[in-house]
């Protein structure tokens, strides 16, 4: 398994595709802290970076490389080795290498410019975002066996989730304004791991003061240790519980 | 007869001479010094800690420390009450001072007297600072309060008026009491150049004080910033407003305050720049609102206010409010998100500004949707919303955004 993981890996960081998104990484972040002197503001615009580029550039690009790499899954199938290891050494290489152009494009300059806390969150909430949506490309990847509908599916589920989703959430708070929704709002919030990658970020930027009874309430419960453990908790089941559906599915799929 | 002239002359100065300096040392008390001193005769307070529980003055003295000369209350009295009118109380340092819940217990309390001045002291740890209370014509300058109480209860206010008129309080330097500086009742009076930092509560805070003066003041870090109410004729200039943040913290809050003046003032880093209510007729020029969460938060109900020539820059919200209906005037104000053009190169911009975000105002209305922020959602929303406003009051708008930065006076 090592070996496969070692061999896609490799394979993955020589394609010009982890090179160029590691460089235009760094380069804005970069260009970021050049362009302002606010540790805060730069924040806030990384925030931006995270939670949009980072999923729609995690989806894209497993899904493209899974189907690229169709023919050599295929092979592999042929020598004797276990399904199981195989789709999972191909997740692991593809996310590790995601999370690595992360780690250099946007982690090294934050820790340069020493975000401190904030820059710590930013990336812990970037590799586990990357994670999170590679295994959601992995299951758009595996439902079907069109290219072109699974990069489909794949960008509607980053559709969804950065867009969407928020949507309804908006509704449902217009709805039910009447009521105190502090809890039902934070149980929602779990459903989607961008909008619980961002309160977590937001939360660490003290802006919470802002954000009145209800950013009171969260700041309670995210600023708390527990409140931690339960968001990274949320984050890493929803990069596995899609890994999980993908590899049942794969298993028994007929390719 | 000639003799008898002299003698009585001489006898007659020695009499009513009132320029006698009395010394309090460790041998003579103040106490002492207090119960033989003439009026307008000067106690001159060498150096040492004096623990003489509390000094009731009731005639006018000169009180003069020398360096070091320290009053202690010994956590259980009030240290001097005052019942004159005219007097000085200088260079001391009070420290220790009683706490009480039921008496408001103060280094120095002033009832009914006037014409004193009280400058260059410095007060410790004192439950209430400097309390004055139905007095006038005071001069309070160059103090220097400051406490380490942890809670608001266990604390009173650093220079506290009530029913007071035609006081001057100059370059005072407060932190760490309830209320900065606290007013009720007080009229006419200035408020000059002093510094009200980490406050538990407020760093200013008045009521029912009309007509006084606010210049060159600082307010910085307080627990709720700073809170004025039920007040007309109020001029505020050339303030500074800074990081008075939480959740509850404002920069100014304006609770039924009419026909006031607030310019030249700096509003940085507060949750809210300015809270406003029931506020009517209202000017707000050549203000600098920077960084802050909301700058402005307009309730409706207030009206025929003002503001011109304020700039505007990375706010979060630059304003927000609660109605549709728009009383307000709001002209010629520099804002940074201002994306219009200046066709005719006046420096001002020939599309109106809408101050008032889609987002700002969903928040105003539902509270709990403030999780979105940030998102991409709102982000878009908004874009919509300046393009074709729908939700947002049409008509809060400023037709002549500036194109530039007014040079504020910082």
């Amino acid at each position: 398994m090592t070996k496969i993981i070692r061999y896609v890996f490799y394979d993955l960081l020589r394609t010009r595709f982890v090179t160029a998104y590691t460089l235009f990484l760094w380069l804005i972040t970069f260009a970021l802290f050049q362009l302002d002197n606010d540790g805060g503001k730069v924040a806030v615009s990384l925030l931006n970076i995270v939670l949009m580029v980072v999923p729609m550039v995690s989806v894209v690009f497993t899904t493209i490389h899974f189907f690229n790499s169709y023919e050599f899954i295929e092979l592999m199938l042929a020598q004797p080795l276990a399904r199981r290891s195989i789709f999972l050494s191909e997740y692991l290489a593809v996310a590790s290498s995601l999370c690595l152009a992360f780690l250099v494009g946007v982690g090294l300059p934050a820790l340069v410019f020493s975000l401190g806390m904030v820059g710590m969150t930013l990336i812990l909430t970037g590799v586990l975002l990357t994670c999170v949506f590679t295994s959601l490309a992995f299951l758009a990847s595996v439902v079907t066996q069109d290219k072109a509908r699974a990069i489909g599916i794949a960008l509607l589920f980053w559709f969804f989730f950065s867009l969407i989703f928020d949507g309804l959430l908006l509704w449902v708070v217009y709805t039910f304004s009447d009521y105190p929704l502090e809890k039902v709002t934070l149980a929602l919030i779990a459903l989607n791991p961008v909008d619980l990658a961002r309160i977590v970020l937001l939360l660490q930027m003290d802006i919470s003061a802002l954000m009145g009874y209800t950013g009171a309430f969260y700041q309670d419960f995210f600023g708390s240790s527990m409140g931690m453990i339960f968001s990274i908790a949320v984050l890493l089941l929803w990069a596995i519980l899609p890994l999980a559906a993908a590899l049942t599915r794969f298993l028994k799929k007929d390719l | 007869m000639k003799a008898f002239l002299l003698v009585a002359v001489i006898f007659s100065c020695v009499c009513f001479s009132y320029a006698r300096v009395i010394k309090a040392d460790h041998a003579h008390s103040i106490q002492q010094a207090i119960q033989i001193a003439n009026p307008f005769d000067t106690i001159l307070v060498t150096k040492g800690v004096y623990k003489e529980g509390n000094l009731v003055v009731q005639k006018p003295i000169h009180f003069i420390g020398e360096d070091g000369a320290t009053l202690d209350g010994e956590n259980k009295y009030e240290i001097f009450t005052i019942h004159a009118q005219g007097g000085t109380i200088q260079n001391l340092i009070f420290r220790n001072t009683g706490i009480a819940s039921i008496n408001d217990l103060a280094a120095i309390k002033m009832l009914q007297s006037s014409k004193w001045n009280i400058s260059k002291n410095i007060f410790e740890n004192c439950f209430f600072g400097i309390y004055l209370a139905n007095s006038s014509h005071c001069w309070i300058e160059n103090n220097k309060l400051t406490s380490d109480a942890e809670a608001e209860h266990q604390i009173g206010n650093g220079i506290h008026l009530w029913k007071c008129e035609r006081v001057t309080i100059q370059n005072n330097w407060v932190k760490g009491h309830r209320d900065g500086i606290y007013f009720e009742f007080v009229t006419n009076s200035i408020i000059n150049g002093n510094h009200s930092e980490a406050n538990m509560r407020y760093g200013l805070h008045f009521m029912f004080s009309h007509s006084n003066e606010y210049r060159n003041n600082e307010f910085i870090n307080n627990g709720a910033g700073v809170a004025v109410m039920y007040t007309q004729k109020v001029k505020m200039i050339g303030n500074r407003f800074i990081h008075n943040w939480g959740s509850s913290a404002y920069g100014l809050l304006l609770k039924d305050i009419r026909d006031s003046e607030i310019s030249g003032n700096d509003f940085k880093e507060n949750s809210v720049g300015i809270f406003m209510e029931g506020s009517s007729r209202n000017h707000f020029s050549d203000n600098q609102f920077e960084a802050n969460g909301y700058a402005v938060r307009l309730q409706a109900s207030c009206d025929e206010n003002k503001f011109e020539r304020n700039n505007f820059k990375r706010n979060t919200f630059d304003m927000v409010t609660n109605g549709s209906l728009v009383l307000n005037q709001i002209k010629s104000n520099y804002w940074d998100r201002y994306d219009g053009y200046d066709l005719n190169h006046d420096a001002v911009g020939d599309v109106p500004y809408r101050p008032v975000s889609l987002y700002g105002t969903i928040v105003e209305r539902m509270p709990a949707a403030v999780m979105l922020w940030h998102s991409f959602l709102v982000f878009l929303l908004d874009r919509a919303e300046r393009a074709m406003p729908a939700i947002t009051p049409e008509n809060l708008k400023d037709d002549f955004p500036s194109m530039k930065p007014y040079a504020v006076a910082q």
